[in-house]
């Protein structure tokens, strides 16, 4: 099976042709978006990060922007610094160049620049420059097996177990029998269904690791000294009739449709195996999206019973609705409707498959509804303090 | 309901108290006296749940009941608890 997207000189494949603007650290924000906003065809991303950062949280930092610019739906990067930041631009641009060689970088430093107008003046010219390549490039036959396919719930009701993540399941099923990768992330969204997961790993090394990953979230929330609901769940989802993190989680869990659970990775980790992986990512929505697109997910499909707006950056986000009442009250934002299957209308096969069809026509260049509004959400998650 | 071992049921629209709900369990009809209102994705309890035992949905536990309840009557965080990531009962 195939769909239309970019081939990569590294052997990967995009479903963007995206010209990205990176900040390395939060002072770089303003000239980031500034160069975007001047140059059609650019996107960028901000963050509040970069600076008197240490260690393994600093190195988190620098993988994850790095990653935003080797990945496969990105064309070409501008990576701004202000000049005296912890995450040096100059070391971001040199790990993207080292990494891949044919990628147009273009680094731009504030200080060096001489201030924020004529780093901004520096930066669009050479973003201008890119689109302008970019554009000469045309989409190609990919076999499907290229996908990998971020899943993620946000926003859940009691109907996201019932109608939406069922149907999420049956589409990554399809992609995985494809050939392709499935990411379940949202560790602490597992929390009660971990030995439903743990269940299907390919060995006992990845049995365990899915109680250790686990037992090392549950820890961290209880250090906090309350209980975790009011944060897990969220105070809509409880309004949605989730009572406890256990039964959001049995209901989370069915998005990983059924297939053998291939590995455990930590956040923002590279994907190296097809079928069904484990990622290990709070459950905030947007720290979640961003490591797994960090991790190499091209696609993200989105579950929602509450209703979201967010998208990545730079991977098409396509939201699912639960129910038919959220998919009418927020249709500019939510892309397909699960909500049928509560109604009786259509079967979680249905659904599912209907899923899969939009995800390679997505793949293949139609726009989600999360992009044509223009959400770039992005956040780093921090495993360090701000010194 | 989800499960057959469920004592919990799921409901799919906003049902007004003392209403006689038909449940379908694996094929076996029960009928279930709802007292309580309960909201569109909520649940009510299809058998009597004492304090303490497990709350079933999905055939898992999904938490343990703080009080007992009834047959009928709407399970959630007022007579529920999760039994994880509870930092405050330690």
């Amino acid at each position: 099976m195939l769909f239309s997207g970019y081939h990569r000189p590294n052997g990967t494949a995009g479903v963007r042709n995206h010209i990205l603007i990176i900040p390395s650290v939060v002072c770089a924000n303003r000239v980031a978006r500034g160069i975007s906003q001047q140059v059609s065809g650019t996107t960028w991303i901000e963050h509040q990060h970069g600076c008197c950062q240490l260690g393994v949280d600093a190195e988190l930092t620098m993988r994850i922007l790095v990653a935003h610019g080797t990945h496969p739906n990105v064309y070409g990067v501008v990576v701004v610094g202000l000049g005296c930041e912890t995450n040096s631009a100059q070391d971001v641009a040199a790990r993207i160049k080292e990494q891949c060689p044919y990628k147009p970088v273009h680094l731009v430093v504030i200080q060096d620049c001489g201030g924020s107008l004529k780093a901004t003046a520096d930066g669009a010219s050479a973003a201008r420059e890119m689109v302008g390549q970019a554009s000469c490039l045309v989409r190609e036959p990919i076999d499907v097996s290229e996908l990998i396919l971020g899943t993620e719930c946000g926003g859940s009701d009691a109907c996201s177990g019932i109608s939406a993540n069922p149907a999420l399941g049956i589409a990554s099923d399809l992609l995985i029998n494809a050939g392709g990768s499935v990411i379940l992330a949202e560790t602490t969204e597992l929390v009660g269904a971990e030995h439903l997961v743990a269940a299907r790993a390919v060995n006992e090394t990845v049995a365990k690791r899915c109680f250790e990953v686990i037992d090392r979230c549950e820890k961290a929330a209880i250090a906090m000294g309350v209980d975790m609901r009011g944060g897990q769940p969220t105070p809509g989802n409880i309004q949605g009739g989730l009572s406890s993190i256990e039964e959001k989680s049995l209901g989370c869990i069915y998005k990983a449709g059924t297939k053998p659970l291939q590995d455990v990775i930590d956040y923002a980790v590279p994907i190296k195996k097809k079928g069904l992986i484990w990622m290990d990512t709070p459950g905030h929505d947007i720290e979640q999206i961003t490591g797994m697109v960090a991790g190499g997910c091209q696609i993200v499909v989105f579950t929602t019973g509450r209703g979201t707006c967010c998208g990545s950056p730079i991977a098409p986000t396509l939201k699912v609705a639960s129910n038919s009442a959220v998919f009418e009250k927020m249709h500019d934002n939510l892309d397909i409707n699960a909500g049928t299957i509560v109604t009786g209308d259509e079967t979680v096969q249905e659904v599912g498959r209907r899923i899969f069809d939009e995800m390679i026509f997505v793949a293949s260049g139609k726009l989600a509804k999360a992009e044509i509004l223009g959400f770039n959400d992005f956040a780093l998650k921090r495993i360090g303090p701000t010194m | 309901m989800m499960k057959s071992a469920d004592n919990t049921a799921t409901v799919v629209e906003t049902i007004e108290p003392n209403s006689d709900v038909l449940l379908d369990n694996a094929g076996k009809k029960i009928n279930i006296h709802v007292t309580e209102r309960i909201p569109f994705g909520h649940k009510f309890a299809t058998r009597a749940i004492s304090k303490g035992e497990s709350i079933v949905k999905y055939g898992e536990r999904i938490g343990f009941a703080s009080q007992n309840i009834e047959v009928g009557q709407h399970v959630h965080v007022h007579n529920m608890e999760s039994g994880r990531g509870r930092g405050d009962k330690t």
